[in-house]
């Protein structure tokens, strides 16, 4: 079976885009995409879009069309399909290129990952995103993303005896690194105490434990080791893909604070890539609330669970022994559900070619990125790198 | 999402606190499911409809204070996972408490409330909600 490789990577800038529009964010990143390659987009073969909300935000289902539409590629008949795995989806349709690659039916994959969240706000967006989670049993109850987050946080502090200041590091982390990043959504360094005074949204969480409502799009083009040589590409090569699911409802799992669907999905993409937790150089998690960075820097086997504490004051930094976002992760780079997936691999691809300017990881070799879905419902792990 | 069915489809479950029991391993699940994810096609056709007795512990809460539409006029209010003596665990608001009394490990007990509105001539949803004990 072929090898798989990303051959070319673009996103726009995160944030509040109120004049872009969701087919306008999609396209400007596939075309950067196409441009980095250095390819063209008649060779692509097939294109996946990842969204997670377009239905319910924007009004708009058919996504495959309608991104095929307006990047061009339906004059060329290219199909076109939309993968949704809610906050996931863009791991699972990067996941989705992988394996159309390594089947050998296709060379050259688009994925394209877009949300565009800012059509709608406020307590009309909490309830829309809130259908992530199971509608008739968690969100039907007053249930939201973040309240979920904040039960476990609360359970998981009581239990390991974790003060706030350990889950408000996280986003201390990830702000640090976004003011290094210029496709960030907040480029603002944030101190501890900052993080901590910030508003309640769910207690024990406030503001600066959320990531943000945020519009945006990230595309990479993934291709075989024949397309790489015959067109003399330099990719990045996806060593493994893993994906694993656990139940819908938070309530229904075995523990309130272990993802068992990163446990699994990471072990197998460790064993895919052959090589140990120990050989990682950097990771991008899913911490689009502080609390599952500290669990998913756990699951995903850096510590020991309920020892996340001891890596996110010094080690999870930029310089420190496992950095953890470069990007500035879901709390700062910003949380676009369909594109965050897809922008883990903008980073991977940028940060291993040493082309992340001031956010570069040194001797970095092997990244690990984690997308997840829900409040853990799925988890896709991939490891790049390794050349 | 305002359509009665939906609702009324799910209320003996919601009123009553109505969740299924495995004939095969006697394992009780809330929500009712028609697969017992242990014993699977084991399972089929013998999942039978219990009575829960409404008692259980507080696994965890939140005071929520970003709200979804539907909620805006219960603002702040608790939410918790509760454990139930049966078993399984369930998503509800804990009622009639100030935050500053709840706490992990309390006993509650399930009371029948008026859990939202579609918007203002929208159908009234009912459902279980706790009290501490």
């Amino acid at each position: 079976m072929s090898d798989v490789y990303i051959v070319g990577a673009g996103e726009t800038k995160f944030g509040e885009l109120w004049e872009r529009s969701l087919r306008e964010l999609a396209v400007e990143a596939g075309l950067r995409a196409i441009e980095n390659a250095g390819v063209y987009s008649r060779d692509v073969q097939v294109l996946y879009g990842s969204n997670s909300l377009a239905g319910i935000i924007n009004g708009q289902e058919n996504i495959g069309a309608l991104l095929s539409d307006f990047s061009g590629i339906a004059e060329n008949n290219i199909p076109a399909i939309r993968i949704e795995a809610s906050t996931a989806s863009g791991g699972a349709a990067v996941r989705q290129a992988y394996l159309a690659v390594k089947s050998g039916e296709y060379d050259l994959v688009m994925v394209g990952g877009v949300e565009k969240m800012t059509d709608v706000f406020g307590t009309e967006l909490i309830d829309l995103t809130s259908s992530v989670l199971d509608r008739e049993w968690e969100a039907f109850f007053g249930a939201t993303p973040a309240a979920l987050a904040a039960i476990t946080a609360r359970k998981y502090m009581t239990d390991f005896n974790v003060e706030k200041d350990a889950l408000a590091m996280m986003s201390v982390n990830d702000h640090a690194n976004a003011s290094k990043n210029p496709d960030a959504q907040y480029k603002n360094k944030i101190t501890l105490e900052q993080a901590l005074n910030s508003v309640a949204v769910a207690e024990p969480l406030n503001m600066m434990d959320c990531s943000p409502v945020s519009d945006g799009a990230a595309a990479v083009l993934v291709a075989s080791e024949n397309y790489v040589k015959r067109h003399k590409l330099e990719g990045i090569k996806i060593l493994s893909s893993a994906n694993a699911q656990d139940y819908l409802a938070l309530h229904s799992r075995k523990s309130l604070y272990t993802l068992d669907s990163a446990k699994v999905a990471s072990r197998k993409a460790l064993e895919g890539a052959k090589i140990k937790i120990g050989d990682v150089s950097f990771a991008e998690i899913h911490d689009s609330y502080s609390i599952y960075g500290l669990m998913e820097l756990e699951d995903l086997g850096f510590v020991e669970k309920g020892k996340a504490k001891e890596l996110v004051y010094e080690d999870i930094k930029l310089n420190g022994r496992i950095p953890i976002n470069p990007s500035g992760g879901l709390k700062a780079k910003g949380n676009p559900l369909g594109a965050t997936g897809v922008g883990q691999f903008v980073e991977a691809y940028r940060q291993l070619k040493g082309k992340a300017g001031e956010r570069q990881v040194k001797d970095s070799r092997y990244a690990m990125l984690h997308n997840m879905g829900g409040t853990g419902s799925m988890s896709v792990v991939h490891i790049v790198g390794g050349e | 999402m305002g359509e009665v069915s939906r609702f009324w489809r799910e209320s003996v479950h919601r009123y009553r606190l109505v969740a299924h029991k495995c004939g095969n391993c006697q394992r009780t699940y809330f929500p009712p499911r028609d697969v017992c994810p242990i014993c699977h096609r084991e399972s089929v056709g013998k999942m039978k409809e219990v009575e829960m007795s409404g008692k259980g512990v507080i696994e965890s809460f939140t005071i929520v204070h970003e709200v979804p539409s539907p909620f805006v006029r219960q603002r702040p209010y608790i939410l918790a996972i509760v454990k139930l003596d049966e078993g399984p665990s369930l998503t509800a608001q804990i009622v009639d408490a100030d935050p500053g009394e709840v706490e992990i490990g309390k006993r509650v007990s399930a009371v029948f409330r008026k859990i939202a509105q579609q918007g203002t001539a929208g159908i009234i949803q009912y459902g279980y909600k706790f009290v501490l004990d």
